[in-house]
């Protein structure tokens, strides 16, 4: 008799609860995520994927989030963005997610704000361009910096070294298109000369012509190549070919251990932009990331033995993010973690130390990107 | 500015040699069928995948070569006999769809299990470049040159010489009669797109230390071989290697005196001013069509 009642009460309240709408919300936190997990952006989406149901696992085990249960609620878009779109509406209504950590790529990211905006869920971004978080969105957020920064952070290195005159080489594609604008404006406001500016076709086998001109040309003390894929690897063996001397530096899009292996012994000395995770093995015990990027390596290769990429530490950022959010809101109510994911100061992540603000919901600064140098085959804090 | 123009102009055969090299393999089953293959291209992927999916596989080099080649050859065959011999009955442009059919299926087969990752093969020669007047020119350039001209000399004295290249090109005239001869028109074609697999895999094998390897590198690689091709003429192996260093040298000229950005789009207006004044190409033989 006693169950049965126990029964009925438990329906009335499910009842109830599905009624007003907020059937989860009693005993569990739902995370919303979609990532590209298959499909040509694989590379970004598994990695990300695979820190989230770790962590959302580990997280479980102590106990959870305000003493509730967490669920991840995933779907994968396959790098589709009008399957990205579909996927979020599905999350927000239903699956009535609290809050979303997703979208490997821009183009999915920024297919899926529109929708987000309007539910009023927070939504935290694992894509990298400016316009995600520049003009700031109410309920948008995203993780790691944008090319503005590495260009900034690579110019500034230069600057330091006391070259005023580049070359620039940049792919036509997207993303290196997009690393030459911001590139030139911000050499331009640095007081640095693009004294040449070549481009090349991301499927081009040679640029030994365009780097001659980079190489002939007066005055030029450094060379940028920003772009990401094989192209900087060819464009890094033809450097070598040449036997040209300048300074070379690369840009955060090949900042992995495939570039490395791509690109051989003609990488050795150049110089890039990364986030700290790339040289865990070799940093500082005194470093402020120190501690948070050798865990997250040790507790990912431990579990998936694969190594760790920059990628999954944008997910590993945004889900500790979330959980600060949520417990300094005390609730899952939207507006008050928005608020609360808007005032965190001094989070220090994988990636970096987040500011956040009003005005900046990205939160790095450029120089959360360390200068790295190759050095014998491997990745190294520049000196 | 002479170590300028020799560093453009090394740039230019560099990559004038690997087109030339692909757009050989287009010549062969062209002479046999008048087929362009479109799937040439992923016969160079296969000869390049191949090699590096057999040396991780703990093969050594020369071996893993071989492998490879023996891999594209077995997939020319495999195309024939599976995707055109069963449209026999087909004209020539239904024939050159199924063979960008069968580009797009190697490649899914490729990225499904050989991965998506670009992957670099050692240079042949133990020094990577040397230095003519200031300029760098990489030794894997001259293989990749030196074997298209031992190519070009092979097929050359293969159908003009043997009785097997004489039977290809009596098939490619006609098929009706040359069966009436005697050859066994089915096997000659057969043996064409298993020999131009074979040669499209030594181009993908030759030109991987320079241009790195990848499931999708068939795109762009046989996209070039072909303008190459038809610049030269289709069918003439002389044609292909003119044609592949015309292109090369112009896209390293406009590169290096014009501007990069204009770097693919004026060898596209130099192949239609050629094509323009010339429609069978610089070595093409004039066509005559039969009522």
């Amino acid at each position: 008799m006693k169950r049965i009642v126990k029964h009925f009460s438990s329906a009335a309240l499910l009842c109830l609860c599905a009624f007003t709408g907020a059937a989860q919300a009693a005993d569990t936190i739902r995370i919303g995520s979609f990532l590209s997990v298959t499909g040509p952006a694989a590379f970004l989406g598994d990695p990300e994927l695979k820190t989230l149901e770790l962590y959302i696992e580990q997280l479980n085990d102590n106990g959870g989030l305000l003493g509730k249960k967490v669920e991840l609620v995933h779907y994968d878009d396959a790098g589709d963005a009008s399957k990205a779109r579909t996927f979020v509406t599905r999350l927000l209504r239903q699956d009535k997610v609290d809050l979303i950590i997703g979208g490997s790529t821009t183009g999915a990211t920024m297919a899926a704000v529109p929708v987000i905006e309007q539910a009023k869920i927070p939504f935290i971004s694992l894509a990298g361009a400016e316009t995600i978080s520049t003009p700031v969105k109410k309920w948008v957020f995203k993780m790691p910096q944008s090319d503005r920064q590495a260009a900034r952070r690579v110019l500034t290195d230069m600057k330091e070294r006391g070259f005023s005159k580049i070359g620039l080489i940049s792919g036509t594609g997207g993303f290196g298109a997009s690393g030459r604008n911001v590139t030139l404006e911000e050499a331009n406001k640095m007081g640095i000369d693009v004294v040449a500016d070549e481009t090349y076709n991301p499927k081009d086998t040679d640029v030994t012509a365009q780097l001659t001109r980079i190489r002939n040309t007066d005055g030029v003390q450094a060379v940028l190549n920003f772009d990401f894929g094989q192209g900087p690897a060819i464009v890094t063996k033809n450097y070598k070919q040449l036997g040209i001397e300048l300074p070379f530096y690369q840009s955060h899009g090949v900042a992995s251990d495939s570039f490395l292996k791509l690109a051989g012994d003609s990488a050795e000395g150049l110089r890039l932009p990364a986030t700290a995770l790339l040289v865990a093995n070799t940093i500082a015990d005194s470093d402020p990331q120190h501690d948070v990027v050798t865990h997250y390596k040790k507790a990912y290769e431990e579990r998936y033995q694969g190594s760790v990429s920059t990628f999954g530490g944008y997910a590993y950022d945004g889900l500790q993010l979330a959980v600060r959010a949520v417990k300094k809101a005390g609730s899952t109510d939207p507006a008050k973690v928005r608020d609360a994911l808007e005032s965190i100061q001094g989070y220090v992540g994988v990636t970096g130390t987040y500011n956040l603000s009003a005005q900046d919901h990205m939160g790095l600064s450029y120089d959360s990107f360390r200068i790295l140098e190759v050095k014998d085959g491997h990745w190294a804090l520049a000196q | 500015m002479l170590s300028e123009f020799f560093q453009f102009t090394f740039s230019g055969v560099t990559l004038g040699a690997i087109y030339a090299l692909v757009a050989l393999g287009f010549t062969l089953i062209y002479n046999a069928s008048h087929v362009i293959n479109f799937a040439q291209g992923e016969f160079l992927m296969i000869g390049g995948m191949g090699t590096v999916v057999l040396l991780e596989a703990g093969a050594p080099l020369p071996l893993a070569m071989l492998g490879a080649l023996l891999l594209a050859g077995v997939a020319g065959v495999v195309l024939y006999k599976l995707a055109i011999a069963p449209a026999k009955k087909a004209n020539v442009v239904t024939l050159i769809i199924i063979t960008i059919g069968a580009s797009i299926f190697l490649r899914g087969l490729a990225q499904f299990f050989w991965g998506k990752q670009y992957h670099a093969l050692p240079r042949f020669s133990a020094t990577e470049s040397i230095s003519v007047g200031g300029a760098t020119l990489l030794t894997q350039s001259l293989w990749v040159l030196g074997i298209a001209v031992v190519l070009v000399v092979a097929l050359a004295l293969f159908f003009n010489r043997s009785r097997l290249g004489k039977a290809i090109l009596a098939t490619s005239m006609n098929k009706d009669a040359a069966r009436l001869a005697g050859i066994k028109t089915q096997t000659i074609l057969t043996l064409a797109f298993g020999i131009s697999a074979l040669l499209g895999a030594v181009a993908g094998v030759i030109v991987a230390p320079i241009t790195f390897t990848a499931y999708d590198v068939g795109i762009m690689l046989g996209l070039k071989g072909f303008v190459a091709a038809a610049i030269g003429g289709l069918g003439s192996s002389t044609g292909a290697i003119v044609g592949g260093l015309l292109l090369g040298l112009s896209e390293a000229y406009t590169a290096g005196y014009i501007s990069s950005d204009y770097k693919d789009a004026v060898p596209f207006v130099i192949i239609l001013a050629i094509l323009f004044f010339l429609p069978n190409g610089l070595f093409g033989s004039r066509a005559v069509e039969r009522v």
